[in-house]
């Protein structure tokens, strides 16, 4: 195995449930040293949720938390008990980068909170990232995955025309956080490299996912124009959607420019459609876009979606399955490229977490060992980590929970 | 040093599957370079356009992932440009780059050709699947990426097909993912003195949205279906609405919180519905609550006076009233409304951006990367078409007006 590029680096990990949690474990995968601090009394959102391992309710069950946990160590700390306060204030010290999503406010009560941590450890670099950032007249309110994508706007761009807006699956804003704060750690980490110096940084969820909605955004402060609901259309594309298959499956089809569109009519086995002058321009295509999907829909519905996404890509037209969750553990291409890691893990046996998205030549990301079951590391942090002395450790371990 | 990434020179020959790895980059004081062939990029026709004019200076995407680049025009595949590509390349750390698999090695401009002109150059490549693999070679729009990464399948209604969002999600995630991983790498450098190859696959970066559906396939053999404005999962077969009709509009409110909120002692819901005179009896349900034992129909009648209690108000009440009471209740945000929302001008978000050309300044979304010790540069406008060439080309590489302009008749810039 290749050197790991995060190697040495040491990172204290103050997050919970995902978005946080995403951050250090990206940070884990490429060879950091990450001690995950939980609570016995309140573990993680994700240590109480399922699955579970045979159906066993328990932190060390959920495949879950396991999912997206991996290369990380758990210390678990009472933090409401001088030893485990202090004990996270050591590992303050021992750190490099700490990643916190508290409310915020909260660190600070503990006396960990940047600027009581710089007192102590001046180049450290703290990560802060809550719902609504660090200042402003909200920034107490606590946050929960799905309201930070409705103050986002991600639900307002979630709707049938003439329908009720509905949601986009999950809590979408986790998962941009991290393009940008990983980025900015990363950033930071090499500046303090270069010149010594650390820094905090604070990252609100929200102002994050207005980045992935910027164009709309801009389409209402440039042109005071606000389009929801339109379904799966584009404006720049038609036939454009998702077509009904047999079997109650789906594939999605994008048909861009007229060269596309005429590719699609041959592949469908109707080359002469192309030229039907009801569809022969895109903007003809638009107009009629309901007779257009209607069309695609009569031949799609005849076969697999696997066949229409073969035929499609063999013309060169853009065609996916809509693939489920089965559909994506089988999926050929994620397979060929390693997406899924498989780790022996002491409750659940095989535990499956997802490698990093981007394969580096030099120094890609490793699964090394499986999410941490609750604490496990605790002891190991405490004497490898801390060299805690042995009085130290009695102490910190019966005063766990 | 003022910005944490000014002395980084970035080339960045993306199109809209890539921009906003280097808009990233750009964000942190990266000098990125936009290498466009000549008379633009083709993302640039993407809308929305500013006041709707269809022009290639005019889109708003490409605006809004383009800020603080400079940019250049090139045809980096020409005899003429290919040369002048390497020179940049000399002096460069980082290239981005979103072709089809294979084509950067067909024009001569593979990893092994740019390694060996600057060995510690930084290669992303940034592809619908990356660039191995039986479908590496398949072409694949935001909603095709959308639907092989598992996570369409999960949005939108269950008696209604799969829907997107509308604003295109995964080439964004896959920059953001790019934008890491060069990071990576940069920090690599820095350690080792050697370059890489970064290979991204929108794909995979997309996949870990779809939350748990992965380890409830593996654990269970259950297959996560899309529940629309539901919550489903938290007892037996049960479907908890997340998404309420209001006096003006749509809140967001998972009521198992706030029930859940009831049965530890927090009486803050059920004190605000007694107020408003929307009878309950969530005394007698809460006793020894179980959510495993409700039925779909009882739910739903301690749904109901919620239900009713959130018609009779706006948005904006339900958002202050439950944030007196602690009852966490969201407005289904518009456009407009995240504009307005007080928190976001309170922190200096909102950046208007001057477009002398436009003769008008436009608000953007600001930077959400906030340093203490190294605060990301001001926001520049996106560069117009090769707006830079004089700079690059004259200043820099040392080229003669009559060669640029020899290049610009041959269409090489």
């Amino acid at each position: 195995m290749s050197k790991l590029p995060l190697e040495g680096i040491k990172v204290l990990d103050f997050t919970w449930v995902i978005a946080g949690p995403l951050i250090t474990k990206c940070l884990a995968d490429y060879g950091a040293s990450v001690v995950r601090v939980e609570s016995m009394a309140r573990p993680c959102f994700l240590r109480v949720s399922g699955p579970f391992k045979d159906h066993a309710v328990g932190p060390d069950n959920t495949t879950y938390f396991a999912y997206f946990n991996s290369n990380k160590y758990s210390a678990s700390l009472n933090l409401k008990k001088p030893v485990g306060l202090r004990t996270a204030r050591k590992l303050a010290d021992w750190a490099d980068i700490i990643v916190e999503n508290y409310v915020p406010g909260k660190l600070a009560k503990l006396g960990l909170d940047y600027e009581s941590v710089k007192k102590t450890n001046p180049d450290i670099i703290m990560l802060s990232t809550s719902g609504q950032g660090q200042t402003g007249p909200m920034a107490a309110i606590p946050m929960t995955g799905m309201i930070l994508v409705a103050l986002t706007g991600f639900m307002f761009y979630s709707g049938w025309p003439g329908e009720d807006s509905t949601q986009p699956f999950g809590p979408v804003n986790d998962f941009v956080t991290p393009s940008f704060a990983l980025p900015a750690i990363l950033a930071a980490l090499r500046h303090r490299k270069l010149t010594g110096r650390g820094q905090s940084i604070d990252l609100s969820q929200l102002e994050a996912g207005i980045q992935f909605l910027a164009p709309g955004i801009l389409d209402y402060t440039a042109n005071k124009r606000q389009t929801g609901n339109v379904g799966n259309s584009s404006p720049e594309a038609a036939p454009h959607g998702v077509y009904p298959c047999a079997e109650n499956r789906w594939c999605a089809i994008a048909v861009f420019s007229d060269d596309e569109w005429k590719a699609f009519c041959t592949a469908m086995g109707h080359p002469e459609a192309a030229n039907n002058p009801m569809f022969n321009t895109f903007a003809y295509r638009k107009r009629n876009e309901d007779e257009l999907n209607e069309m695609v829909g009569q031949w799609t519905i005849e076969f697999s979606p696997e066949h229409i996404m073969q035929t499609l890509q063999s013309a060169g037209v853009q065609a996916g399955v809509v693939q489920n969750s089965r559909d994506v553990c089988q999926d050929p291409q994620l397979k060929e490229r390693n997406h899924f890691w498989s780790m022996k893990h002491p409750v659940i046996g095989d535990s499956v977490s997802f490698g990093e998205p981007a394969i580096l030549s030099e120094t890609p990301a490793q699964p090394v060992r499986p999410a941490p079951c609750l604490g496990e590391h605790t002891e190991f942090v405490a004497t490898e980590f801390l060299n805690m002395s042995e009085q130290e450790l009695v102490e910190l371990l019966s005063d766990e929970s | 040093m003022n910005s944490l990434l000014e002395d980084i020179r970035v080339l960045d020959l993306t199109d809209e599957k890539g921009s906003l790895c280097g808009r990233i980059l750009a964000e942190m004081g990266a000098d990125v370079i936009k290498v466009e062939k000549p008379g633009g990029d083709a993302s640039r026709r993407i809308g929305p356009f500013y006041h709707d004019e269809p022009d290639p200076e005019k889109s708003l995407t490409w605006f809004a992932y383009n800020l603080n680049k400079r940019g250049i025009t090139l045809d980096i595949s020409s005899n003429n440009g290919w040369p002048i590509f390497l020179k940049l390349i000399k002096k460069a750390d980082i290239v981005i780059e979103s072709f089809p698999v294979g084509y950067m090695q067909q024009i001569g401009l593979d990893y092994v050709v740019l390694k060996a002109m600057n060995p510690r150059i930084i290669m992303t490549s940034i592809t619908p699947f990356g660039q191995t693999g039986p479908y590496k070679d398949f072409v694949a729009s935001d909603i095709v990426v959308q639907a092989m990464s598992g996570y369409l399948h999960l949005c939108g209604d269950p008696d209604l097909p799969p829907m997107r969002i509308s604003i295109p999600q995964a080439y964004l995630h896959a920059g953001g993912e790019a934008a890491t991983a060069t990071m990576v790498a940069l920090y690599h450098r820095e350690n080792s003195g050697e370059g890489q190859y970064v290979d991204v696959s929108a794909q995979q970066s997309m996949v870990r949205n779809t939350v748990n559906a992965v380890p409830l396939w593996l654990t269970y053999g259950e297959i996560l279906e899309r529940s629309g404005a539901f919550r489903v999962g938290l007892g037996k077969n049960l479907r908890a609405r997340q998404t309420w009709a209001c006096k003006d509009g749509f809140v967001n409110f998972l009521f198992v919180a706030g029930i859940l909120a009831s049965v530890a002692g927090s009486s803050g819901l059920a004190d605000w519905l007694q107020e408003e005179g929307i009878p309950t009896d969530y005394e007698n349900r809460l006793k020894d609550f179980d959510i495993s034992k409700f039925t779909q129909e009882e739910w739903e009648e301690m749904e109901a006076p919620v239900a009713r209690l959130f018609l009779k108000h706006t948005k904006q009440e339900l958002f202050d009233e439950g944030n007196k009471r602690r009852v966490s209740i969201c407005p289904v945000h518009s456009p407009q409304e995240v504009v307005d929302y007080p928190q976001l001008d309170a922190r200096g978000f909102w950046t208007e951006v001057r477009h002398e050309e436009l003769d008008a300044s436009i608000k953007y979304p600001g930077s959400c990367i906030r340093f203490t010790d190294t605060p990301n540069p001001g926001l520049r406008r996106a560069p117009l078409v090769g707006e830079h060439n004089l700079e690059i080309y004259r200043c820099e590489l040392g080229l003669s007006a009559a060669e640029i302009s020899r290049l610009q008749k041959l269409n090489v810039i």
